[in-house]
């Protein structure tokens, strides 16, 4: 057990969760008045103890997971024909008609039949047979091979494609709306339609414990762990992150930048005194018969920079646009003014789409749709949007600008037309380069960025929010 | 301590049952290892899914009197902690003097006698340690606090002792039951959270939430009950700036029930949409979806 322990332990670390030694004393004191066969209760005890923060619950949950629930007895693939003959009876009354033909529990069922099984699962909501359907599913659909060095994912996608869910929701939705004659309205459409989804949802996790669970038995815990482990929401690349990862950082973020706002509010009232402040002290003099015993400071007045955003929303970098520009707005109390611009070949002024929007995203997703940034073909030309750039704007830029570019300089071997960056260094306070990726691949390939970035004050390799936050951060 | 206040998990469910409170394992579970383990439990989560709520349940569950310490900015430790009495150590002064006039008392006699328990002001945490009954000390939102004042929780909550320089160290006459509630609008430090059991309350699941909701307004009917559930559920999967509170689905239910509605259609939904989002923006974007049959 303590091993066992151990060895979770060190999986939690390597996943990037800071798990100090105390936690762990805690996390073994914990279990020691925990009934140990109540699985949940287990959970929760080492869960208090050692995950502190609410982003690493999903990375704590999936090594528990790993590490415990697939190492009880009853959890052994070949005791599972115990398991399916129980399962098999209660299939059996729910198909009636069936019960004869029916020997071998769900082996010998067509396709068909399991598609109606499932259909008629998720109608009732039944959980014990979602399990066994997503049992019976990867077993028929995943093809998988001990020893296959495949990911889960492409057992997943291949269960899941066969198993046709959206259809299922299609028909679930089609039942509804038969059984209630005379049509619903709206909401109860909708409000069936998410009880469905959710139904699914749980159907898509069976089928991926199901997997996991196979693979665990097939390489072992530690090995599993490994390729399972997954980057905090903080730490996901922005350049590559999946969908679901993308919705994620979308969530993730606004939390960020309200605890940004917070600290930098603060840093702001309880920032470095400045000089005396003459009149305060003699003012407060009085109170003490005219001796200055307590010194008044002034407080040095905030500068407050004006920030230019100059951004590529080219696909490759878009993601990562998105986010700095969600980000910078989302803390524009702190600057006196934002404008920003986006370019692709072509470059626009998008400031006026964020006026008087309450939503960020809202505007982000117009200048996608909206912003006038393409010029010839579509393909990113640093050159040409810098040269408009400054034809049109460039004596706008004063002294009190700070000017930050976003992009990875992939400029497609145009001209890179540098002496921009170089006029607006001069003029701006300060002109600072983000770059989405990663060091490594500056100036590989058509990436010019240390031809920009050598008129710049600063080069940044900014590839996920804790980067990003960090940055925006020492803007202020 | 020997004894402890809680039998098993289970039993704490139940008894927080009894007082209204719907525990699910996760909660339960805390509870129970914050008696065992004699550590704090820091809730964590969004606003209105019942972090103080919980603390006041444990408290009228086992009994205990609560000792709340409302955190803000500025807080410090003659709020949180102790005070001496200026006031009446001046006075105990001056009728030193009138009492022996002649002034022949030694000063260190009455420097003793002013910085003594007499003259001390206890504030909630220093309170919470020197009560003799069951306590169950709540510190509410301790992220408002700079992370300066965090340090004054520490000695209290890792010892259950206060140390007074002029009175030496003061140790707890029973462990307190303490919860910390945060809303995350800042990081705590890490000192604090290895001191604390740590529980994340999230939105109730569908079923959880129906039972809270049937449990704490009366006059509810379970159809109703199931709808209202299912159309805030529906709500928090958009995107939203601020997504309904289990608070706010209660007002709301109370709402329906004053108005006498059993059956919410989309027109009433959206009519009364104001009681479950506080957000104009949110409002029009909810009434805009709730009217579309979903397809997204």
């Amino acid at each position: 057990m303590l091993d066992l322990l151990a060895g979770f332990i060190v999986e939690l670390r390597n996943a990037g969760l800071p798990v100090s030694l105390t936690e762990n004393l805690d996390a073994m004191e914990a279990i020691k008045h925990i009934p140990l066969e109540d699985r949940d209760a287990f959970k929760y005890a080492l869960a208090a103890t050692l995950v502190k923060n609410n982003g690493h619950w999903k990375t704590f949950e999936t090594v528990f997971e790993v590490y415990f629930s697939m190492r009880g007895p009853h959890y052994k693939i070949s005791d599972l024909d115990a398991d399916d003959e129980k399962l098999a009876e209660m299939i059996a009354e729910m198909m009636g008609q069936q019960q004869n033909q029916q020997g071998g529990g769900m082996e010998g069922m067509t396709p068909e039949e399991l598609a109606e099984m499932l259909y008629k699962a998720m109608l009732n909501a039944d959980q014990a047979m979602m399990r066994a359907i997503a049992r019976q599913a990867v077993q028929r659909f995943s093809g998988m091979e001990p020893g296959r060095p495949v990911g889960g994912t492409y057992y997943l996608y291949r269960t899941l494609r066969n198993l046709d869910l959206d259809g299922v929701l299609e028909r679930l939705m089609q039942e509804a709306q038969n059984e209630a004659d005379g049509g619903m309205t709206d909401l109860e459409e909708r409000l069936a339609k998410d009880e469905y989804e959710d139904r699914i949802d749980k159907m898509k996790k069976e089928v991926e414990a199901e997997i996991r669970r196979r693979l665990v038995a097939d390489r072992g815990a530690e090995a599993m762990a490994k390729t399972l482990r997954k980057p905090l929401p903080e730490e996901v690349d922005f350049m590559h992150a999946s969908r679901e990862e993308l919705t994620m950082l979308r969530r993730a973020i606004y939390p960020l930048t309200r605890k940004l706002a917070v600290r930098l509010a603060r840093k702001r009232r309880h920032g470095r005194k400045g000089p005396l402040d003459f009149r305060n002290t003699v003012r407060h003099s009085l109170s003490y018969g005219g001796v200055p015993a307590e010194p008044k400071f002034k407080y040095p007045r905030p500068s407050k920079p004006e920030i230019v955003i100059i951004a590529d929303i080219s696909g490759s970098v878009a993601a990562f646009a998105r986010f700095t520009l969600q980000f910078v707005y989302a803390i524009s109390s702190q600057f006196s003014k934002v404008r920003s611009f986006v370019f692709i070949d072509g470059i626009d002024e998008v400031t006026s789409y964020f006026e008087g929007v309450e939503d960020v995203m809202e505007a982000v997703h117009r200048i996608n749709t909206e912003a006038d940034v393409i010029w010839v073909d579509g393909h990113s030309d640093y050159g040409h949007a810098f040269e408009v750039f400054w034809s049109k704007w460039g004596k706008e830029i004063t002294k009190k600008s700070t000017v930050i570019f976003l992009g990875d300089a992939r400029n497609n071997y145009h001209a890179s037309q540098a002496w921009v960056v170089k006029e607006i260094e001069q003029r701006a306070r300060h002109v600072y380069w983000l770059n989405p990726e990663p060091k490594a691949y500056w100036d590989t390939g058509d990436s010019i960025v240390s031809e920009y970035g050598s008129h710049c004050n600063g080069v940044f390799e900014c590839r996920n929010l804790k980067q990003l936050e960090k940055f925006v951060e020492q803007l202020t | 301590m020997a004894d402890h206040r809680f039998e098993s998990v289970p039993a704490v469910r139940e008894s927080l049952q009894s007082v209204n409170y719907l525990a699910d394992e996760g909660i339960s579970g805390v509870v129970y290892l914050a008696d065992r383990l004699q550590k704090p439990i820091l809730v964590e989560g969004p606003a209105g899914t019942g972090k103080t709520e919980l603390a006041k349940s444990v408290a009228k569950m086992t009994g205990a009197r609560l000792i709340r310490l409302q955190c803000y900015e500025g807080l410090d430790e003659s709020k949180a902690l102790y005070e001496w009495n200026y006031k009446k150590q001046l006075l105990r002064i001056q009728a030193q003097r009138v009492v022996e006039e002649g002034g022949n008392g030694k000063w260190t006699e009455i420097e003793e006698d002013i910085f003594s328990d007499e003259f001390l002001l206890t504030r909630p945490l220093l309170e919470a340690i020197t009560a003799t009954e069951p306590v169950v000390l709540l510190i509410d939102e301790v992220d408002r606090v700079e992370v300066e004042t965090e340090a004054l929780l520490l000695e209290i909550l890792s010892d259950y002792q206060v140390s007074i320089p002029e009175l030496g160290t003061i140790e707890a006459k029973q462990i307190p039951l303490v919860f910390l509630t945060s809303n995350n609008t800042r990081e705590l430090s890490e000192a604090l959270k290895r001191r604390c059991l740590y529980l994340h309350l999230d939105y109730p699941t569908l079923e959880r939430e129906k039972e809270i909701v049937l449990t704490r307004v009366p006059d509810v009917s379970d159809h109703l009950a199931d709808q209202i559930v299912r159309i805030v559920r529906s709500i928090r999967s958009m995107e939203l700036k601020k997504h309904p509170s289990v608070s706010e689905t209660l007002d709301w239910a109370r709402t329906l029930v004053l108005l006498g509605i059993e059956n919410i259609d989309a027109e009433q939904a959206k009519d009364t949409l104001h009681i479950l989002l506080k957000y104009q923006s949110d409002i029009t974007k909810a009434a805009k979806e709730l009217s579309t049959n979903g397809s997204r």
